[in-house]
């Protein structure tokens, strides 16, 4: 038997395995230390490595990544936690002016190793300021390397690898993938960076997608397999940098390319990597390539409004129809019932966060 | 202070109370789905100040918004409709519970992102001052955003151009389960380091409407001389979770003695007792005015369940103006 472990669990014990193997390794964010613990997955580790390198923190985002930041140039790896990416919007100054520059700016002579853990709300009225997903900001800005992991054995793997890379890296966590069990080897392992994974074969259309959405993308498979469409999938993890080579095999195999990522439209991961395949291999293409994402709209808090906003797996599923030149269809054709308010994971998921 | 004057301060308390209280207790209803930051327990200092408000007063908040919100004046059945995500709420079903506003109030605008409303509120008194106004802005805010760096920036600007800003933190010890022991030095004395600026401060117990309406009355006699902004901490005691509708004093953070400590000094059943003993208050008029508050509420939830949710389209509205 496989051992399973749920995503918090995984991200718990890459983060006490790393510390136990360096010293240097330490954690500090908002609430590291209390009774929740991040969602459980700082919980137990001040009892384990001491007060001093696991701690809570002064309401200050952009003076403690500086902090931070600071205590890497002496040789000390930290990793910096935030509830929600739109409490660490503070701390873009120190992020972006030094720990994505630092190293080049001074002409290598200095490294800022700094795990940077960042959560990504939805559901339950989280609305405009508690639901954000800047990937693509963070992508932006040459000197990070953006993570987004969606399995237990990934979100382990590649805190692992993020962990012991000496440079600034962006690593985020989706609410909704907290709950998710998997297999995650007892051992330490590391996940590369810069890699992405396939999900799952099939010749007909190639799916990218994110993070969360990776599960609607599955779903959306499924559903297309049923119609004797074998979507491809390919699971991203890492935003930056780009796995190009397992993009453009796919596509070049399928001729047809859908990116779904859960945030805005404009300007995004999807637009990168269309225009990616469009430069590269532009002759594969059967059709368009298509985006499915959120609209170009601050998220709403109404759950009447909400469920309009975020795609699922009905929208990839038409997607990826009318790329073929099928017509659209309902999620009733497709036989998808909704057990769950749109609003929330799971019956178990009630309340504010 | 006359006893109206007192009465009515008593009363304004009550219906906050009530209110939040209703609202707890119709949360597992599982309607209201959006975060709620509840100010049971903190009454006093939102009526305290807002007592020496005009209408014209501008007043902004944070998450913990709605005793803020409701003592300016802010309409009660657009809140509750607010927080059922409804079309007819103060922000039309776009904010919640967290982004709160009623302008015909003076009430600005109440935003979660903790400090951000500091600056914020600092330059609506920037605002003011250019245009040679006359009223003033309250900012409520909590213990944890003096700890980030607007809060001194925005001190520094009020006190540069002698701004009329009340800047009001609302002292509860936590941010979240976090005391302010792991995030403030054991003697750091926020009322120093505004008067290190130029900045007219002091500081009180947070569940005395009194004190708390007589040190805002000073203060903003402060900055009505053209003196500019004042710093007012006030100290008290949240009395449920952070944000949601439960007790949680069970889970380790603080004790069960401590909470029971200061709920012996609730700050409506310790006023309560001194208008009954002075004579102002009688328990039949106590009674009136929960049956009043009852009906209100009432009113309002009913409003706020009845209203129709935003249509879809509205997603799409409000993005540019
Ligand atoms: C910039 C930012 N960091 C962190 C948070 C998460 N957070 C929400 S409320 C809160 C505590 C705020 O405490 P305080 O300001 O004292 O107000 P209180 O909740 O006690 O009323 C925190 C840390 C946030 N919303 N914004």
């Amino acid at each position: 038997m496989i051992r399973e472990l749920n995503y918090t669990q995984a991200i718990l014990e890459g983060t006490d395995q790393c510390m136990t193997e360096n010293p240097a390794v330490y954690i500090m964010g908002l609430g590291v230390t209390d009774p929740k613990g991040i969602f459980g997955t700082t919980l137990g580790l001040k009892e384990k490595h001491g007060e001093k390198r696991v701690l809570d923190m002064p309401v200050a985002e952009n003076g403690m990544t500086g902090i931070a930041i600071g205590s890497a140039l002496t040789g000390m790896r930290p990793i910096l936690t935030h509830q929600r990416i739109d409490f660490m919007l503070l701390s873009f100054d120190q992020i972006i002016n030094n720990a994505a520059k630092w190293h080049y700016m001074f002409g290598g002579k200095m490294k800022i190793p700094l795990v940077i853990r960042l959560l990504v709300g939805r559901g339950w009225g989280q609305g405009p300021q508690h639901s954000q997903s800047l990937q693509a900001i963070f992508a932006h800005i040459p000197g990070l390397k953006v993570v987004m992991p969606t399995t237990p054995y990934d979100a382990k793997g590649l805190l692992v690898s993020a962990i012991r890379d000496d440079n600034p890296v962006i690593y985020i966590e989706h609410r909704w993938l907290h709950g998710i069990f998997g297999p995650v080897p007892e051992e330490t392992y590391e996940v590369p960076i810069g890699k992405a994974k396939l999900v799952r074969e099939g010749n007909d259309i190639t799916i990218v997608s994110l993070s969360y959405m990776t599960l609607e993308a599955i779903k959306a498979a499924e559903l297309l397999e049923k119609e004797g469409i074998h979507a491809e999938i390919i699971d991203l993890r890492s935003v930056k940098p780009i796995d190009e080579n397992t993009i453009m095999t796919s596509v070049a195999k399928t001729g047809r390319l859908i990116v779904v990522d859960g945030t805005w439209k404009s300007l995004g991961v999807p637009s990168e990597i269309i225009t990616l395949v469009t430069e590269k291999i532009f002759d594969s293409l059967k059709s368009a390539p298509k985006r499915i994402t959120f609209p170009d709209f601050p998220t709403p808090t109404s759950p009447a409004l909400a469920q309009h906003y975020y795609p699922r797996a009905i929208h990839i599923i038409n997607a990826a129809r009318k790329t073929m030149g099928l017509e659209e269809k309902t999620e009733e054709q497709m036989g998808i019932t909704q057990n769950n308010p749109l609003d929330v994971p799971d019956q178990s998921f009630k309340g504010p966060f | 202070m006359n006893s109206a004057l007192k009465k009515k301060m008593y009363f304004d308390m009550l219906r906050i109370r009530i209110i939040e209280e209703k609202i707890a207790q119709r949360y597992s209803e599982w309607e209201m789905r959006c975060p709620v930051h509840l100010s049971i327990g903190q009454e006093a200092i939102a009526c305290g100040v807002c007592a020496n408000l005009n209408q014209q007063d501008y007043v902004m908040s944070t998450h913990r918004a709605h005793a803020h919100y409701l003592a300016k004046g802010g309409s009660l059945k657009k809140m509750m409709a607010e927080i059922y995500g409804k079309a007819t709420g103060c922000s039309m079903g776009k904010g919640g519970s967290m982004h709160i506003v009623d302008l015909d109030a003076g009430f600005l605008g109440s935003t979660p992102i903790v400090g951000g409303v500091i600056p914020i509120a600092t330059g609506v008194g920037f605002g003011i001052t250019l245009k040679e106004e006359k009223q003033i802005c309250v900012v409520f805010i909590g213990d944890a955003s003096t700890e980030e760096g607007v809060f001194s920036e925005s001190l520094n600007f009020a006190a540069l151009k002698k701004l009329p800003v009340l800047f009001v933190c609302e002292n509860n010890f936590f941010s979240v389960y976090s005391p302010l022991s792991v995030r403030q030095p054991k003697d750091r004395d926020n009322v120093a380091i505004a008067k290190a600026y130029g900045i007219y401060a002091d500081k009180g117990d947070g569940n005395d409407i009194l004190d708390i309406y007589k040190i805002t009355r000073k203060a903003i006699l402060q900055i009505q001389k053209g003196n500019g902004p004042a710093y007012l901490e006030f100290d008290t005691y949240r009395w449920r979770e952070h944000c949601g509708p439960n007790f949680d004093n069970h889970i380790g953070y603080r004790t069960e003695d401590e909470y029971l400590s200061w709920r012996k000094r609730c700050p409506i059943e310790n006023f309560e007792n001194q208008l009954k003993e002075e004579g102002i208050l009688t328990t039949v008029e106590i009674d009136k005015m929960n049956t009043e508050i009852e009906s209100e509420i009432e009113q309002a939830f009913i409003f706020a369940k009845n209203s129709k949710f935003p249509d879809a389209t509205e997603l799409y509205s409000h993005l540019y103006a």
